[in-house]
């Protein structure tokens, strides 16, 4: 099982490079909207979703008659009939609903672009509306485990009756492994989520703004699950993010500068648990991560090093760096030593990582918000802009079955 | 040193999964006779940890239960300084153990305090009822 990924030995040489394929440079992503990022919205999510996918339509140059399908998760509370009746789409035409969390952010906007690609639909929405701070929380236990004891996983009843509930808790698990195999000292891990709170005082919209962290801020905050503390963790917010696909030939008569789809990938290898894979040959590494970026630049045809600007799926700063390696963008073992200072992953780095603040410190949108910076970085309007960026990368949730996007100017 | 069991807040029990319990049911069986078993392919020899149908390896249903040694090492652990659950008070840890047959269970550790764990330290297998409905299995430093 999975000796391709232990070894390494899947490349993308061994498989020829795709020159074309239906979504490659012939989808972008040309409409963003979002609503305020809270703590408590005080609203219902239909309100929020409305308000968000009507921004990203109006931003496109678009109206709502365009539109003619809607993509977002299994997850979501708000469902499409109510949504069509309420924003008065005349016809969906396809609709998309993808399961375990964060990981089908970029796989909502991969299959909007199918979509679109095939004909099926013109302009497809992708949206996530949900008020995480004040309503449900992912983090906690309590109230969680009889949300998911319907969940159709098979491994649940193994962990919870030992108390082993909470996301965090599970990716401590991989995380001490990590630690101990690599030497990596939690000092090592506090300079990304350092880098990314620096981030959020440039952008007004951010939960963090005006909220700055040091590093000896990040040493010092309270333990949650050992190993990881309160600041590796993402940003329980309410809010709700929408992003309009289309293909390239209708994005050339629209008002924004369209971000092209270079690439779009999902994954979900073998011994797949639901952030508790445990029963994989290394728990050190995120074999679904790796898969997808494979795949991700083999359709692009670029390497690592050619990416300009990349947001990463972040719900702890841990999945942020264990990333960075399973992506090709250092060595298994050297995702922290690879931020050590923060000098590589700031704005004027070699590699800008999560230039709104991220999951950590802008919001947890479920990684919408993650797609929504990678188009601003193609735009030139990132409140963190990177110099000339004409590849962005932006990935899905570590640990699930996960998704990634390249997108080009 | 973990559960305690709040009547209020019972522990979460593995039946809760009702969706996919049928296929755990000989193994929270054979622990409630203070038994660990687990389900291995019986053509190819793969253990199935959680159950499942059909070996992903060999693609046989053909599956039997095995008694496991109980005996391991940590591979790795947590621990929690916040309550997830009012079952669960703080704090309290959750170990990985990595069995001789080379797989892997989450667990609780007994008798050793959080600041003992080492992963590498080797464990033995010990139960617990928690009521007429739950047993658990749990790890002690090997004798």
């Amino acid at each position: 099982m999975l000796q391709e990924y232990v070894e390494r030995s899947y490349r993308p040489d061994l498989k020829p490079s795709v020159a074309s394929n239906l979504i490659k440079d012939n989808t972008a992503i040309v409409g963003i909207g979002a609503t305020e990022f809270s703590r408590d919205s005080g609203r219902d999510e239909l309100d929020m979703a409305c308000e968000a996918i009507k921004a990203a339509v109006d931003d496109a140059g678009l109206t709502m008659d365009d539109i003619d399908g809607l993509e977002t998760f299994t997850l979501e509370r708000t469902s499409m009939p109510t949504l069509v009746g309420s924003l008065g789409i005349p016809n969906l035409r396809f609709s998309n609903q993808i399961s375990f969390g964060g990981g089908a952010s970029c796989a909502n906007v991969m299959h909007a672009a199918a979509a679109v690609a095939t004909g099926v639909a013109d302009y497809v929405v992708c949206y996530r509306s949900l008020n995480e701070a004040s309503g449900h929380r992912y983090g906690r236990g309590d109230g969680y485990v009889g949300y998911l004891s319907e969940a159709p996983t098979l491994h649940y009843g193994y962990f919870f009756p030992f108390g082993l509930l909470t996301p965090l808790s599970w990716a401590g698990m991989y995380g001490m492994r990590w630690m101990h195999e690599f030497g990596v000292e939690p000092e090592h891990i506090g300079w990304y989520p350092v880098v990314l709170r620096e981030n959020a005082q440039r952008n007004p919209k951010a939960i963090f703004h005006d909220k700055p962290m040091t590093h000896q801020d990040y040493m010092e905050c309270q333990m949650i699950v050992e190993p990881l503390r309160m600041f590796d963790c993402c940003v329980d917010t309410d809010g709700a993010a929408a992003v309009v696909v289309t293909t390239a030939e209708r994005a050339k008569d629209l008002k924004q500068p369209p971000a092209h789809i270079l690439a779009a990938a999902q994954s979900s290898p073998p011994e797949q648990e639901i952030q508790t894979s445990y029963n994989r040959p290394i728990i050190t590494g995120l074999p679904e991560t790796w898969y997808m970026a494979q795949e991700l630049f083999r359709v692009a045809g670029v390497s690592p090093a050619d990416i300009d600007v990349a947001q990463l799926y972040d719900p702890f700063s841990l999945g942020g760096l264990v990333q960075l390696e399973e992506l090709g963008f250092c060595e298994r073992g050297e995702g922290a030593a690879f931020c050590e200072g923060g000098d590589r992953i700031r704005p004027d780095g070699e590699l800008p990582l999560n230039t709104s603040g991220g999951l950590l410190s802008e919001a947890y949108i479920h990684g919408y918000n993650l797609i929504i910076e990678a188009v601003r970085q193609i735009r030139g309007t990132s409140t963190s802009q990177v110099e000339n960026a004409e590849l962005s990368l932006v990935t899905g949730g570590p640990g699930v079955p996960t998704s990634g996007l390249i997108l080009r100017r | 040193m973990t559960a305690t069991g709040d009547a209020e807040q019972p522990i979460p029990h593995p039946a809760l999964w009702g969706v996919l319990y049928r296929n755990s049911t000989p193994f929270w069986e054979a622990v409630k006779r203070h038994e660990l078993e687990l389900q291995r392919c019986a053509q190819c020899g793969h253990w199935l940890v959680p159950p499942r149908p059909m070996c992903p390896k060999c693609r046989s249903a053909d599956s039997e239960w095995v008694p496991v040694s109980g005996h391991g090492t940590i591979y790795s652990w947590v621990t929690y300084h916040e309550s997830p659950h009012p079952a669960f008070e703080v704090p309290y840890s959750v170990v990985l153990v990595e069995l001789d047959e080379g797989v892997r269970l989450v667990s609780n550790p007994v008798d050793i305090a959080s600041d003992e764990l080492e992963i590498g330290m080797p464990v033995d297998v010990v139960f617990e009822d928690i009521d007429d409905d739950l047993t658990l299995f749990k790890f002690t430093r090997a004798a």
